[in-house]
């Protein structure tokens, strides 16, 4: 494959004909490449784009769902006492706000931007398995109807929290938690299939020249958190399959009766759950090391640092599960140990903060709204792996476990981390999706109205904590009422501030100042080297690696 | 390369990676008896050894180790279920008897399991039952009691430090599993 003219083909096989002769008549010649129009158009959609734009879709939608059930949360804890809904209710928010936020928002819309970014930056026509591409994400709706229409049910939704111990979620669940089993398993599906995807294109798609040592940070990480859902989807799998047959084929893994052991739960879980909370946050890391070169107009600091801190957070992730159980009655050498790894991972982690850093060191910044998330990002997310450090302390944990203190600190990291690091990624490349600049006022609003809205909201939950405030409650003691209203204060704002995010997309969709190629000075890579809006099939001739 | 080749080191490697699947699927499962291996050899968890030979060790008369007894009903039991006695003074290597006292309330035959677990869990490798209802499920008809038997020693390995260890029963209502045959476990 010397120069240019072969790789063609590697996009979806129905005629790729066109684009490499075409010159005018490109749109009219060939009815069975383009896209059939309408909503047909979506659903048999092969194309990386198209696939990647349904997914970041999907993904805002299931934000804006699992945010009402935020709203619902914060409504009932305004005040001490029981006022809007019934606990068993408030139960089923808080559970399926965090399986909707985790599952159906940030998973998604990283999985839409590596379906967008990811051929692109290495220079691939397409994905590299497009029907496959089109099956792991239309089976994801299916999958969020079923976890939706469980709410609906006799006995209610899941009310278990996301986490699912047993045996809440076997002996004292709701009768839907055969619904909640086989939701997981289809998101699970959709993931793996998604990862799959993303492995098989960067491993075997790249343009000539596109070595693993000169792939954008964006495509690195997604590499590494495609391996890591590889390796713990299916343990989360084995988990709710266990869960279903405990509760409703007599099986014990969970139940002591049985001969089983409750606590057996909490360590499989968790052997998929830590690892699954860098694949929410590793492709982050990736966007904003995206993102802050291009605004600082300074080459990454630190580029192979960076492979090489991802790497190791990934290997780590699978040695700390057991931080989460301090509180179980785990010998003090187990505790020891998984205190000093969970610990080690703030050293990678410091590494990527200290190079983000080091890269607007002397840089000439300028401040646009990608840049402004970027910066938040880093700062807020450092204080979200602060306060993980504190949690991580064992003894300190027992005072923090199971308190409003945790649910700061992975708000920090979810919120302010991961979803602060999607809208930037939104930002950024928006002008190349749609063709258009967005309203950077607007956009400046957004950010504005939302760092402050974000920390009135999650920032006094530390304290909540610490005074003793018990998560997952729908009622509370007296103390803590000035807080909680503030708190709620906080969400509320947030809630609201993210609509006018939907309304800069949608303007931006519409129309607006023209993009050029590169609409960013300092921007690199090669999704900046095509036009604007990026052309329906791009590099169908291999790009020359310089 | 042409279109056929990538394709075909596509599907390869797809494979190779969807060969994964089922193996951490399998994995998932796989640490349920691994759990319970790792809890056996490290004594972790509050797991007792089941040894069915009584102590023919020396007894140490030198020490004394006290073992407290602890019961608790899961809900959805009926039945009334206690120690004879709060607790045994015992000297390492020692054989003794102590008995708990059950008793069915419902009008309907029950089943019970007692399940054990050791307080402080690394304590747990150094308490041997020869003997114990916990070994199997106790089926009760309405109404009826039973008094019965917990046969131990403590083995003269158990650290000077370690004086009290607890011994706690759960009794669980196991007349579903036990009318499917799943008594065993």
């Amino acid at each position: 494959m010397n120069t240019a003219t072969t790789t063609q083909g590697s996009h979806d096989s129905r005629g790729h004909d066109s684009s490499e002769h075409d010159s005018g008549e490109h749109h009219d010649q060939n009815a069975h490449d383009h896209k059939p129009k309408g909503i047909m158009r979506w659903i048999l959609t092969t194309n990386h784009k198209d696939i990647g734009t349904l997914y970041l879709c999907f993904s805002f939608l299931m934000f804006l769902i699992g945010g009402a059930m935020a709203m619902i949360i914060r409504a009932e804890l305004y005040q001490p006492g029981l006022q809007i809904v019934e606990p068993n209710f408030f139960n089923q928010m808080t559970t399926v706000h965090g399986l909707i936020m985790v599952f159906g928002a940030v998973m998604p819309a990283f999985t839409g931007l590596a379906n967008w970014m990811i051929p692109m930056m290495i220079g691939a026509p397409d994905m590299a398995l497009p029907r496959m591409n089109n099956w792991s994400f239309w089976i994801l709706p299916m999958a969020f109807a079923i976890l939706l229409s469980s709410l609906f049910m006799e006995g209610g939704g899941p009310n278990f929290g996301w986490t699912f111990y047993a045996p809440l979620s076997t002996t004292y669940s709701p009768p839907s938690t055969a619904l909640f089993v086989f939701a997981i398993h289809i998101m699970g599906i959709s993931s793996i299939l998604g990862a799959i995807n993303v492995v098989v294109t960067i491993i075997n798609m790249r343009a000539p020249g596109m070595t693993y040592m000169k792939m954008p940070l964006f495509v690195w990480t997604w590499l590494i958190t495609a391996f890591l859902l590889i390796a713990v989807m299916p343990v989360l799998a084995a988990t709710v399959t266990m869960v279903l047959t405990d509760k409703f084929f007599g099986t014990s893994f969970f139940a002591a009766a049985g001969g089983g052991d409750p606590v057996l739960f909490q360590h499989i879980f968790w052997f998929f759950g830590h690892p699954e909370v860098y694949i929410m946050i590793l492709p982050s890391f990736g966007i904003v090391s995206a993102i802050i070169p291009t605004f600082s107009r300074k080459k990454l600091f630190g580029y192979s640092s960076m492979v090489y801190a991802t790497a190791s957070i990934a290997i780590l992730s699978f040695t700390v599960w057991a931080h989460h159980m301090f509180t179980t009655g785990m010998p003090v050498a187990a505790e020891l140990f998984f205190m000093y790894c969970t610990m080690l991972i703030s050293v990678p982690t410091g590494v990527k903060v200290f190079n983000w850093v080091a890269t607007m060191w002397r840089g000439s910044l300028t401040f646009e709204t990608p840049m402004l998330f970027a910066i938040a990002f880093i700062i807020l997310f450092t204080i979200g792996g602060f306060s993980g450090l504190m949690l991580a302390i064992t003894p300190a944990d027992f005072q923090y476990h199971d308190t409003y203190f945790v649910v700061a600190h992975f708000h920090y990291v979810l919120v302010t981390g991961a979803i602060f690091s999607i809208m930037a990624a939104a930002y950024y490349w928006l002008p190349k999706w749609t063709g258009n600049m967005y309203d950077e006022r607007l956009g400046k609003i957004h950010f504005w109205a939302s760092l402050i809205s974000v920390n009135v909201l999650f920032f006094p939950m530390h304290f909540l904590g610490l005074a003793g405030m018990p998560r997952r409650v729908p009622d509370y003691a007296l103390q803590f009422a000035d807080f909680n209203q503030l708190v709620s204060i906080g969400g509320f704002a947030f809630g609201l501030s993210q609509l006018i995010f939907l309304v800069v997309v949608v303007k931006c969709a519409r129309g607006g100042e023209k993009a050029p190629a590169k609409p960013w000075e300092g921007a690199e890579g090669l999704e900046w080297d095509m036009p604007s809006p990026a052309p329906y099939h791009s590099h169908t001739t291999p790009p020359v690696i310089k | 390369m042409d279109e056929q080749s990538l394709k075909r080191k596509n599907g390869k490697l797809s494979l190779k990676l969807m060969l994964v699947i089922p193996l951490m699927f399998a994995f998932g499962f796989a640490l349920v008896p691994l759990y319970d291996v790792f809890c056996q050899v490290t004594g972790l968890n509050g797991r007792i050894v089941v040894n069915n030979a009584p102590s023919s060790l020396v007894i140490d008369k030198s020490r004394i180790v006290r073992l407290q007894f602890m019961t608790s009903i899961a809900p959805g039991m009926p039945w009334t279920f206690e120690p004879v006695v709060k607790y045994v003074d015992v000297h390492p290597g020692q054989n003794t008897v102590v008995k708990f006292k059950a008793r069915n309330l419902a009008d309907l035959p029950t089943v019970g399991q007692a399940i054990p677990s050791v307080s402080p869990g690394l304590a747990a490798q150094y308490l041997n039952k020869t003997e114990c209802f916990c070994f199997n499920s106790q089926p009760l008809d309405a109404g009826e009691s039973v008094e019965m038997a917990l046969v131990f020693f403590i083995s003269p390995e158990i650290p000077p430090e370690i004086t009290t260890l607890t011994l706690s029963y759960s009794l669980f209502n196991v007349t579903k599993l036990a009318n499917n045959n799943i008594t065993k476990i």
